[in-house]
């Protein structure tokens, strides 16, 4: 399972890279690997705003749906459109060449609550370890 | 596999798309020579109006399309083909006789508007129908319009809505357990409700505390499944429905598993304001490969006013149907219901009378309890208690060799069986949910139970067996990422022309 | 008990299996309270042979046990099925089948539903259909909510002239969402006024629904309405209760409809007293995601060779829950089969040439009942059309009863502005002497009156 250290993560299993005044985000490893094959994405339109929190990016699987949630609040500056005709990129490079979202960040408070790689993977260890 | 297995061995003729064997000029259609004079399109409506190619209907001859059918027809499982112990789908023998009363001619050339006086046969099996749902289930009247389980539930939830909002309370949520069918929250999101789960306890069914915590006065129902999803009994029923009412809620029960019930209890003495019934389930009306089916719905005497039009009434020796509602909730559907699928469970009740229907039931939870004290050596039961028409094992023990609840689904079909549910309910990780239901001879419930026990051990010994079952049908494990990824939902010409 | 086959000799290992005596001890899995002490009050049992003479005498029309000459139509029609039809139908193992969640032991279904939606995708013009709904009625009602959840606005118009039971479904179903419906009416000439739609049409639409043929056997013109509708960013969704006008018109799909629904019942199915038929959906790929209803898809299996699976169930209930696109679980898969099976025997060609039959022999009827009665409307119709008596409608249709006819349908129940008109459909069945028969009592009816004695009786 794959923790990179540049990227900041959340408990929903987003990860955030900041670019300046920008957020790229996506799924990470741990969550693509639960999720099974991505057939399906379903991107934000450009220029629509976000409250953290809130369903960003839907993602299906076979038998699965699951919601990406925004890490904060922002407005979506860009989206990841190769994703629709290749959305098995986020189960091979869900760090890489899966990026879902550009954001730009509407509030820098937010980022605090971000957590670190270390962090995010002794969560995911106590969550496998629930069963 | 040395000896007899049903799934051994097998005749099985590939068949292409019926397009692909159309050929040009075919015929097998037969039409009466016109006997007035020939109207044309071309003379009587506007040019651009008519339509320049039927392209894409096939051409074929009788003799071609009637092997097609038969072909495609050979590669199918049903439960005349053997066992079917699909949990919560109630796969029993669909009776014969009831598929020609079906057909009758009076039925089944009948036009819904023709006039009731020459309706009244149909009328009065419906009527009939209606009376003997209400006695069985302990309701005060029924609806037999929804043409399906889901459409019952919808049904339900929109006179719970209708009698809410005309006592000036209208409110936002239902609660759904966590063990629900997928169609109860989706109903429920039909009718703009708000979603609630409540978690059932460790003995697999609903607590009164878990209820009385998230109830209040902003919900408005609680679906409720009894035997729920687990082929549990919810034994706090009574209880939970005491409390929902307390706080101006209503009950309503999903009857998808009543064949656990029959001439045992009545729903409707347990606090349950609605229910409905899958008349393809529990009155062996034939699943079809996905319906028809008929969703009926019982309601007690506070809801009927709200019911789908028409209703039946009785007039001295006239049945009539009734339009006159003013507080229905409207019509869910055209005309008045699946009606064959109405005669057929109309023709099993009175086959069975309430002797037979008591006795389909206990046989049902004989047949169940027998396979779950049979299985639980060898498959993880999560909750080791006695069960009522189904019981949930899940793939824990096998998980440990890499084997899942699918693998061992696809291991069953080369044994010559129909896997039971599986992943559902959700509340247990990988479930196995096996319905068995009473038209099942013993000797059959015993070659089942073998070859679970079997399979068991090849998880153990012959993993790679499982994960590339099954390896005797048609087709084998088919690519579903592939399917969703790029889906192909038709056929095309080879030249892509418009039709 | 025939349906049950373990008796007591079996009962009795497989209840000592598990420490119990008798067959009705299992009874105390149930709270003592809830059992039930005495028996259901059901009526007793029938033999088989019981059961088929109860069940014949309640299936015949009257005491006189004849057959009654029906020219209804209005969403359900009469056409002759083949015998191949039932026959395939009968085949338990398309029966007594489940829907296909395990594809490799229910390829028969599966393909079969693919080649039904290819047949409605050709039919209706569009690019993609689904498995079925439960009817006509209901797939409306579903194109209409579909069309909110695409386009997010607050309203919807549909035509008067869209079959009133289609109408009062999708109000069923919009209420609870808080959509507004509205309603276009119809012109003299017996189609949607198109004017009024003009002067309807907002920014707040999401879709228009028109019918063709619509209830009055007229035709619209799908063409115009489409422009209209997308002129305001709205959908156009068209409703078909008799497909077997496609044979002859050019389908909605290719005249600007983004949605096509319709009743597959003409195709195969018997009227059987108003159900079960088979509701139709089809759409354009982009609106694919939107779709409700099963979807069968095609694929390979680990060999690669073709095979078929249910496809984009990320839509639907048992995946999606409260967000589904649907609640549809169960649908009309065997329904849909039929029309599988009637669409391929009458093919490109019979189809067409049994569309030229309905269309003539209508036009016949047309032309012999425009003698006693008054045609109410001037467009052009395919097989039903409206005809407008010298009196109430209802006491002539008795009168035609009596005489063991059912001339046609009233249809004051639905518009009340229309007392002295029926709605008459002819079908390959009519022959030629049904409709003069017809013409024949129309006319003795007009000149006798109800009520009045003949002197000297």
């Amino acid at each position: 399972m794959n923790f990179p250290k540049e990227v900041k993560y959340t408990k929903d299993h987003e990860w955030t890279r900041m670019e300046g005044e920008f957020a790229v985000i996506g799924i990470t490893d741990y969550a693509q690997d639960k999720l099974g094959s991505i057939v399906f994405v379903e991107l934000p339109a450009l220029g629509k705003s976000f409250k953290k929190g809130e369903t960003l990016v839907t993602v299906d699987s076979v038998k699965a749906v699951a919601e990406v949630y925004a890490p904060m609040r922002g407005r979506v500056e860009a989206v990841n459109e190769s994703l629709r005709d290749n959305p098995e990129w986020i189960n091979r490079e869900c760090y890489g060449q899966g990026w879902m979202v550009r954001l730009k960040i509407g509030d820098s408070a937010e980022l605090s609550s971000l957590l670190t790689s270390e962090a995010y993977e002794a969560f995911v260890a106590e969550e496998e370890a629930k069963g | 596999m040395k000896e007899e297995w049903p799934g051994e061995c097998g005749l099985l003729l590939n068949e292409p798309l019926i397009f692909e064997r159309s050929a040009r000029g075919r015929k097998g259609y037969s039409l009466p020579k016109l006997d007035v004079e020939r109207a044309e399109a071309e003379k009587i409506w506007p040019r651009k109006w008519i339509r320049k190619d039927l392209e894409g209907l096939p051409e074929l001859s009788e003799v071609e399309i009637v092997r097609h059918f038969t072909r495609l027809s050979q590669w199918n499982y049903g439960v005349d083909s053997g066992f079917y112990p699909l949990g919560s789908c109630t796969m029993k023998y669909n009776p014969k006789v009831n598929e020609d009363l079906a057909r009758l001619p009076g039925f089944a050339g009948a036009h819904p508007y023709q006039p009731e006086e020459i309706a009244q046969g149909a009328l009065q099996l419906m009527d009939d129908l209606e009376r003997f749902l209400c006695e069985i289930s302990g309701m005060d009247r029924a609806t037999l319009q929804p043409s399906a389980g889901a459409q019952g539930e919808l049904t339900g939830m929109l006179m719970i809505r209708a009698y809410l909002s005309d006592r000036g309370d209208p409110r936002r949520k239902v609660l759904v357990p966590d063990t629900a069918h997928g169609t109860n929250p989706a109903s429920s999101g039909l009718c703009g409700y708000q979603v609630v789960q409540v978690k059932s306890n460790e003995r697999g069914v609903l607590s009164a505390q878990a209820i009385e915590e998230k109830m209040d006065e902003d919900v408005a129902a609680l679906m409720v499944t009894n035997p729920n999803t687990l082929g549990l009994f919810e034994e706090n029923i009574c209880q939970i429905a005491e409390i929902v009412h307390g706080k101006g809620g209503q009950v309503y029960c999903d009857g998808a598993n009543l064949n656990a019930l029959l001439g045992l209890t009545r729903l409707g003495g347990m606090g349950i304001d609605v229910l409905h019934f899958n008349l393809h389930k529990t009155f062996s009306t034939p699943h079809g490969g996905g319906g028809p089916g008929a969703g009926p719905v019982g309601v007690k005497g506070h809801l009927a006013d709200y019911l789908p039009v028409p209703i039946i009434t009785r007039k001295g020796e006239r049945f009539q149907f009734d339009y006159d509602r003013p507080k229905t909730i409207g019509k869910v559907r055209s005309f008045f219901g699946n009606f064959a699928v109405l005669v057929r469970a109309y023709a099993y009740i009175l086959s069975l009378g309430a002797a037979g229907l008591k006795r389909a039931s206990l046989v049902a939870l004989l047949n169940a309890n027998y396979i779950r004290s049979k299985l639980k050596d060898h498959y993880h039961l999560p909750y080791d208690l006695p069960c009522m028409h189904e019981c949930v094992f899940s793939d824990r023990l096998q998980g440990k060799y890499g084997v899942t609840a699918l693998d061992i689904a696809k291991r069953l079909m080369d044994y010559g069986f129909h896997p039971p549910t599986i992943y559902f309910p959700l509340v247990v990780h990988g479930a196995l949910m096996i319905e068995p239901t009473e038209s099942e001879p013993k000797e059959t419930l015993d070659q089942f139970i073998e070859a679970m026990v079997r399979i068991a051990r090849e998880a153990e010994s012959e993993p790679g067996l499982l994960r590339d079952a099954p390896h005797k049908t048609k087709v084998s494990r088919l690519d579903e990422v592939l399917a969703n990824r790029k889906p192909v939902l038709r056929w095309k010409p080879p030249t892509a022309r418009e039709p | 008990m025939r349906y049950i086959p373990n008796a007591e000799n079996d009962w009795e290992s497989m209840l000592q299996t598990m420490g119990y005596e008798r067959l009705e001890d299992l009874m105390t899995i149930l709270p003592e309270p809830l059992r039930m002490k005495k028996a259901l009050e059901l009526p007793q049992p029938l033999s088989e042979m019981e059961l088929v003479q109860h069940l014949r005498s309640l299936s015949e029309p009257g005491p006189q046990g004849k057959r009654v000459l029906s020219f209804l139509g209005a969403g359900a029609y009469d056409h002759f099925i083949p015998a191949v039809v039932d026959h395939v139908l009968r085949r338990s193992e398309f029966y007594t089948a489940y829907t296909p969640y395990q594809p490799e032991i229910s390829q028969g279904t599966l393909q079969a539903t693919f080649e039904f939606q290819t047949l409605i995708c050709q039919l209706t013009g569009m690019d993609v259909a689904n498995a079925s709904l439960y009817d006509g009625a209901s797939a409306v009602a579903e194109g209409v909510l579909m069309a909110h959840r695409l386009k997010g606005r607050k309203k919807c118009l549909l035509s008067r002239s869209v079959h009133p039971e289609s109408r009062m479904v999708t109000r069923t179903y919009s209420h609870p969402l808080n959509l507004q419906l509205g309603e276009i009416s119809y012109t003299s000439t017996g189609t949607t006024d198109l004017e009024d739609l003009q002067r309807q049409l907002d920014e707040e639409m999401n879709a228009v629904v028109i019918q063709q043929p619509n209830f009055f056997g007229c035709l619209e013109d799908v063409e115009e309405a489409a422009k209209m509708v997308h002129a305001r960013g709205a959908l156009l969704i068209v409703a078909v209760t008799e497909p077997l006008s496609m044979a002859l018109l050019q389908p909605p799909g290719l005249l600007g409809a983004d949605i096509v629904v319709g009743e597959g019942q003409s195709f195969g199915n018997p009227l059987n007293f108003g159900g079960p038929y088979v509701g139709f959906f089809a759409t354009k790929e982009g609106f694919l995601r939107s779709m409700p209803g099963r979807l069968v898809g095609q694929t390979v299996d680990r060999q690669g060779r073709r095979g078929f699976v249910l496809a984009v169930a990320t839509r639907e209930q048992h995946i999606r829950r409260e967000k589904a696109t649907s609640n549809i679980c169960t649908n009309q898969a065997l329904c849909a089969l039929a029309v599988l099976v009637y669409l391929s025997l009458m093919g490109k060609q019979g189809l067409k040439e049994l569309a030229e039959i309905n269309l003539s022999k209508c036009e016949y009827a047309k032309k012999k009942l425009s003698g006693v009665g008054r045609l109410r409307f001037s467009a052009p119709t395919f097989n039903e059309f409206v005809l407008t008596l010298n009196r109430d409608a209802s006491s002539v249709l008795q009168i035609l009863l009596k005489e063991g006819i059912v001339g046609g349908l009233s249809l004051k129940r639905f518009y009340p502005e229309m007392e002295r008109e029926i709605l008459v459909c002819v079908t390959e069945k009519h022959a030629k002497e049904d409709i003069d028969r017809l013409a024949e009592i129309l006319n003795e009816s007009s000149v006798r009156k109800q009520g009045i004695q003949e002197p000297g009786r």
